[in-house]
């Protein structure tokens, strides 16, 4: 938390005294386990973009359409609600097939 | 002196009504309780005559009374409400909030018991179970200085160094109800000293928009508490200011601590609220038979004068300490303070623990007697709680 402010540099009273500062909220160190895209089984249906509560979800438009490109881990907090809307990812899917795939963090931490 | 051109016999309900209408706050949401009852319908009837420019919200308890405050003053605007007893506890979590939020709502309290059993008159268990909530607690004597502190209130809570809540305690009944000489001052007097609202991050502010009451995890809300420890300590030196400025238009002296008759006395007693007045009449009896007595009201619990009585009280032979309201299972709330900054002392003085008045029982002369003649003759304990006017 060294790059937190001390509490003489705070607004008082918890008030945020700017707006849109929640972007700046790295919601990624709550994940505990997280989501892995595996494009070659998606079939950009937007599902996860439209319910991930994080707005951790990136896409991009190609020729009018849109298309998933993965995860944003800074907001990513690893609730798994991708994964649970995803018509690709389900627990009768081996995990091959699935487009995405909850993994341990401890997994990817070096 | 200033001239005395208000001069009237009211209950202390209507003094704080009074004071109330000539704040002329933006808002006041209030649901009404016994005995706070009056200061609220007083009001009403302000805002039905057209005497006040005040948004009165009549609430359905008072839990959206205080919800409904915090509201208004974050958005901006000088609110108040009033209470007492059980309305205070089911304010409670708001109550938090509000000082947590940094607000400074002004809200007098006419003391009384909390049930149960179910008991509608003075004690102050009401406000001493809000003691840690935050707010900054004033206390006061009489009529005249519940309207005072009322207005003191005001200023003392929206002051740039403080930015907190206060409360106004008044005993319930015995100054709520009880009729008494009270100098009003002009109102012209008390817009001039109130002057307009001192607001900070009002939401209606729409082109410096804020964010009041987000989640505060572990990241922050640590700091924020911090943040209001500090606030208290600068409570006691901006009372003292806007103490002396009402002085000069009131010629009435506040200060942290209403010290009566201390200088030489050997045996002094602390009270808080109206018992104060009958321990300085008991003061006046004993001095005539040569005791050297005296009395120590905080007008300030909250934050609480600790230095000031360890300066006042160091090297006396004895303190006797008086609380309208028991701690269940620990030492009274008055006295548990008083022993714990007397720790520090270098010539610590004996300690008497005298728990009175609870549910409204009286305290009379006899009482305060009794306590001190128990200091004289060195037959007090610290380690005992004792009861004044309890039947055994
Ligand atoms: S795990 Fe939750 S937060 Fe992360 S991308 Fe999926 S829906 Fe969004
Ligand atoms: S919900 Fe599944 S299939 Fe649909 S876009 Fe997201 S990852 Fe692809």
């Amino acid at each position: 938390m060294a790059d937190l402010k001390g509490w003489k540099e705070l607004a008082i009273g918890g008030v945020i005294d700017k707006p849109s500062t929640a972007k700046e909220y790295q919601t990624g160190t709550w994940r505990v386990i997280r989501p892995v895209y595996k494009p070659e089984n998606c079939i950009n249906c937007m599902f996860c973009w439209l319910y991930c509560p994080d707005q951790a979800v990136e896409i991009e438009v190609v020729d009018g359409k849109p298309k998933m490109k993965g995860f944003n881990y800074y907001y990513c907090k690893g609730c798994g609600l991708c994964a649970n809307v995803c018509p690709k990812s389900n627990d009768k899917l081996p995990e091959e097939k699935r487009a995405i795939v909850m993994k341990p963090e401890t997994e990817f931490q070096d | 002196m200033p001239e005395v051109k208000n001069r009237q016999a009211v209950t202390g309900a209507q003094a704080i009504a009074n004071a109330m209408r000539q704040i002329n706050p933006d808002v006041v949401a209030a649901y009404p309780i016994t005995p706070q009852t009056p200061v609220v319908e007083y009001f009403a009837q302000y805002v039905a005559d057209g005497a006040v420019d005040t948004e009165m919200i009549p609430v359905e308890s008072e839990h959206s009374a205080m919800s409904a405050v915090v509201g208004a003053a974050a958005a901006g605007a000088r609110a108040m409400t009033a209470t007492a007893a059980n309305g205070l506890a089911l304010m409670h979590e708001i109550v938090y909030i509000a000082a947590s939020s940094r607000l400074p709502i002004v809200m007098p309290v006419a003391n009384r018991a909390l049930s149960g059993p179910i008991n509608i008159h003075c004690d102050h268990s009401d406000a001493m179970a809000e003691r840690d909530s935050g707010w900054i607690q004033l206390w006061a004597e009489n009529a005249q200085e519940a309207y005072d502190l009322t207005l003191i209130a005001v200023r003392l809570g929206e002051h740039e160094d403080v930015r907190l809540p206060v409360m106004v305690n008044f005993d319930g009944f015995i100054i709520s109800h009880g009729v008494e000489v009270v100098d009003f001052l002009d109102d012209e007097v008390v817009k001039k000293f109130v002057g307009e609202p001192k607001v900070k991050y009002p939401l209606l502010d729409v082109n410096n928009p804020v964010t009041y009451g987000p989640l505060d995890l572990y990241d922050y809300y640590f700091e924020h508490k911090r943040q209001q420890i500090e606030a208290m300590k600068h409570v006691k030196r901006v009372f003292k200011e806007i103490a002396e400025e009402f002085e000069k238009i009131s010629g009435r002296k506040y200060d942290i601590l209403d010290k009566y008759k201390v200088d030489d006395a050997e045996y002094i007693m602390i009270a808080l609220g109206s018992t104060a007045g009958t321990v300085k009449y008991t003061v006046d009896l004993l001095r005539e038979q040569g005791h050297k007595v005296g009395l120590v009201k905080p007008w300030i619990f909250r934050p609480f004068p600790k230095k000031e009585l360890q300066e006042l009280l160091n090297g006396r032979k004895a303190v006797i300490v008086l609380d309208r309201s028991a701690s269940f299972g620990a030492e009274a709330p008055v006295y548990e303070a008083v022993k714990s900054a007397l720790y520090e002392v270098s010539d610590r003085p004996k300690l008497g623990s005298y728990v009175y008045g609870l549910g409204g029982r009286d305290i009379k002369v006899d009482h305060i007697k009794q306590a001190f003649e128990e200091a004289f003759s060195g037959n007090i304990n610290t380690d005992e709680e004792r009861y004044l006017g309890l039947r055994e």
